[in-house]
């Protein structure tokens, strides 16, 4: 956390006085520095975790505890809706590149999170709170891909990894810190229900607020047009200022429209295909989680909390793993991640029950997240055209989760025909081979920019 | 300074941090204010001494109040009668007299779920972790004890929910695992759904057990027979949520969702099935929805709990008549999960 506080300091400052420091120093400095944008962006993300992941800890046990209603009709529209969320957030990037405006689609996202916090207050019975859950997911698919193109637009292209990374640690630090906000609130007030929606919605209102309030109106297309437009002459302007002679175009810095032809690119489509293979083997951590406390009573007892072990590692990772990813190449960090996630599996099936296979799991479960969520993130964005990085995101993050969907639910198949510990041992063999075979395919250079859709060229 | 709109922006974002921050602080600390108040009340409950004594119905009180969640018990004859307050605090219980299983919050920063079995002074003779929020317990004659917990997810971004159920011994030790682990027999035919659950356990005897399995995918609800030396359940009857056995063993009551097809919520209603002929009587008299699994009073009568609407917390036991020839009526005002100790 050192390190993010030093980035924000850094950056303030850096507002009003860097023009007095001498330019060697700040050269280096701007290398290594996580922009003041990202940092809050990561502040927003922080804010609405807590929100989101206090509400969503407890609210089984609220509608248990407080309603007198079983869990099992609250777990049936679980599924659906990761569905639909998963498909929204495509949406979700295609608006903000269409519009060039990720910030206000990243808002109307947060904004209808934060919406559900109100109706939480007043929602009595299961189905309005079914309902809630499914809009706030649907808030949750729109913001994530016009969020992440806000951060690549803001992030130096050199250390993109770093910068997803420490958005990454806010985020994970609120989704760690949500649940146990609530738990301490319930365990102080036992029936404190609409406080902690009240927490809730303080902390989503503060997180749209820092959006709003505190995040540049940034244009990633525009800009990217006005740095390979550089005279008038290209930007279609009069020669001179003041001049009203035929001027062509008139003020249109539209850039590049988008278009899906993203998509026929080598490299894109290279990258979505070892998404989806390694997306196709990731099982859940919910699975490892029951395998762990099928295995060893220490599981068990601290199971409320296995999360806590893996979000932790998570958040101390993700900003040195991806400035890591920035120096060795971001695809193979991404690639040789899910190495770890099969020692996640082999610390789960082994048969030796006990805290240290537990905490190792949890470990490279938290280092798998590091290596790869905010690193497929930064490597989408540096590998297409700015005109299409919001949907690009969004692609890659929803052919992951679909994929994930899929696996999870294959691997349930094998669960029940082969029981736990044969199941986790054959998903981490399928990792072990899979692995290499995608370390190849994005091998030196395999993902770089395709040449044919750079439209950082003058016209 | 004052014309800088990055300036005003922060200054407007100062002001919105201090106005969050003082009203969730005032919020808190009102209800906090007015939790402590509330628990520190005197409970509004008629208490005596001595119901546990004869024939009693153990019970989670849930009359609001410092006896809030306490196990108390009235006395078989006079079910609306004065209560005898235990020293001990659960969820859900489930009694015999001389035992008593009880599934318990642990609450806290770190909010742990257990199960115990108490002796007849309330003290703990074994304990065991549960993975969630608990759910059913049942203790049988045998000394088996059955428990379900709502494993729920970790995160907001992965499916998860699920129910554990396992059958441990009176001292503690483990008989079955999770019951989903068990070979489910449909129709004689070997039958895997990746997501099954299994829950509502209620005991024949020391080897049989009916229960619950349901599966979203292949849209079945099954009635099962367990069994706890071939390690099988067998399916009997689709429709069947959260069987009890009645005292004299030929029947089952349980809840049946009668909602229409695409309804949004679930609506139960009680029912009676005869494990000799299969058949169903719907009870329903009974108009709400149930979601509780039902115990017998006795050969003829059904308990079962429902929440008060205007009262977050606070719970009724209603009676309601097997055979359904009459309304359902008020058994133990403001309480939970009885149990009834013959």
């Amino acid at each position: 956390m050192s390190t993010l506080a030093r980035a924000t300091q850094g950056e303030a400052g850096s507002q009003t006085s860097t023009s007095s420091r001498d330019p060697a120093s700040r050269g280096r400095r701007r290398a290594g520095r996580v922009p003041s944008t990202v940092v809050t962006l990561g502040v927003v993300s922080f804010l609405t975790d807590v929100s989101s992941e206090a509400v969503m800890a407890v609210l089984p046990l609220y509608v248990t505890a407080a309603l007198g209603m079983s869990v099992v009709a609250y777990g049936v529209v679980d599924g659906l809706v990761q569905g639909a969320g998963a498909l929204v957030r495509v949406a979700g990037g295609w608006a903000a590149d269409r519009t060039d405006r990720p910030k206000w689609v990243a808002a109307a996202g947060y904004g209808l999170s934060a919406l559900t916090r109100v109706g939480l207050l007043f929602a009595a019975g299961l189905p309005a709170i079914a309902s809630l859950v499914v809009v706030d997911r649907i808030g949750k698919g729109v913001r994530t891909a016009p969020r992440d193109a806000l951060i690549a637009a803001a992030a130096n292209p050199r250390n993109l990894g770093r910068s997803f990374g420490v958005h990454r640690a806010l985020d994970t630090a609120g989704a760690t810190l949500g649940p146990l906000l609530a738990f301490a609130v319930l365990w102080v007030i036992p029936d404190g229900w609409t406080t902690i929606f009240v927490i809730s919605l303080g902390a989503a209102v503060l997180g749209v607020g820092a959006l709003v309030l505190l995040v540049p109106d940034l244009r990633p297309r525009r800009a990217a047009w006005l740095r390979t437009h550089r005279t008038r002459q290209d930007r279609g302007l009069p020669k001179c200022k003041g001049c009203t002679c035929d001027a062509p175009g008139g003020l249109e810095l539209a850039g590049r429209p988008f278009s899906w032809s993203f998509l026929r690119g080598g490299a894109t489509v290279r990258l979505l295909l070892v998404a989806g293979i390694l997306g196709l083997l990731t099982v859940g951590d919910g699975f490892v989680y029951l395998a762990l406390q099928d295995r060893d009573g220490f599981a068990t007892h601290w199971f409320p909390l296995l999360y806590v072990g893996t979000n932790a590692t998570y958040m101390l990772l993700a900003a040195p793993i991806g400035r890591l990813a920035d120096r060795v190449g971001r695809a193979r960090v991404l690639v040789w991640g899910h190495a770890l996630l099969a020692g996640a599996y082999a610390c789960a099936a082994v048969p030796f029950p006990g805290a240290a296979t537990t905490i190792a799991a949890l470990v490279l479960l938290g280092t798998f997240y590091a290596m790869t969520d905010g690193v497929l993130a930064a490597l989408t964005s540096a590998l297409v055209p700015t005109a299409v990085r919001g949907t690009a995101i969004g692609t890659a993050q929803t052919v992951t989760a679909v994929m994930r969907m899929v696996a999870s639910a294959g691997f349930g198949v094998l669960w029940f025909a082969f029981g736990s510990v044969h199941a986790l041992w054959i998903a981490a063999a399928a990792l072990v081979i899979a692995v290499p075979v995608c370390a190849y395919l994005v091998r030196a250079g395999r993902l770089e920019r395709d040449p044919d859709l750079v439209e950082e060229s003058p016209a | 300074m004052t014309d800088n709109p990055a300036f005003r922006r922060r200054g407007a974002f100062a002001t919105l941090v201090l106005v969050v921050l003082a009203g969730t602080t005032w919020y808190a600390a009102a209800e906090l204010q007015r939790a402590r108040a509330e628990q520190n009340a005197p409970t509004r409950v008629e208490v005596t001494e001595d119901v546990l004594d004869g024939p009693h119905v153990l019970f989670r009180g849930t009359a609001p109040g410092e006896l809030y969640g306490r196990v108390a018990a009235v006395a078989l004859d006079d079910l609306s009668g004065p209560r005898e307050v235990t020293p001990v605090v659960c969820d859900r219980v489930s009694s015999l007299g001389g035992a008593t299983v009880c599934l318990r919050t642990r609450r806290g920063v770190v909010t742990t779920y257990e199960a115990e079995v108490l002796d007849a002074e309330w003290r703990t003779t074994a304990t065991w972790p549960l993975p969630g929020i608990p759910s059913r317990t049942r203790l049988s004659p045998d000394g088996l004890v059955a428990t379900t917990a709502f494993v729920t997810g970790h995160s907001y971004s992965q499916a998860g929910f699920s129910t554990e159920t396992t059958v441990h011994d009176i001292d503690g030790a483990k008989v079955s695992g999770n019951l989903e682990d068990f070979t489910l027999l449909a129709d004689g035919e070997r039958v895997a759904p990746v997501d099954r659950n299994v829950w509502g356990v209620t005991f024949v005897d020391d080897r049989y057990f009916y229960a619950t399995v349901r599966s979203q995918s292949l849209g079945h609800t099954w009635l099962v027979r367990g069994d706890l030396t071939e390690r099988t359940l067998v399916t009997v009857l689709d429709g069947v949520e959260c069987p009890s056995l009645s005292p004299d063993g030929t029947r089952l009551a349980f809840k049946r969702d009668v909602a229409a097809d695409g309804a949004a919520a679930p609506h139960w209603t009680p029912a009676v099935l005869d494990l000799d002929t299969l058949k169903v009587s719907v009870l329903d008299a009974e108009r709400r929805t149930v979601d509780d699994q039902i115990t017998w009073l006795d050969d003829t009568t059904l308990l079962y709990g429902l929440p008060r609407a205007d009262e977050p917390g606070t719970t009724d036991v209603w009676s309601l008549p097997a055979d359904g020839t009459g309304k359902p009526a008020l058994a133990i005002p403001q309480a939970w999960s009885p149990s009834v100790v013959g």
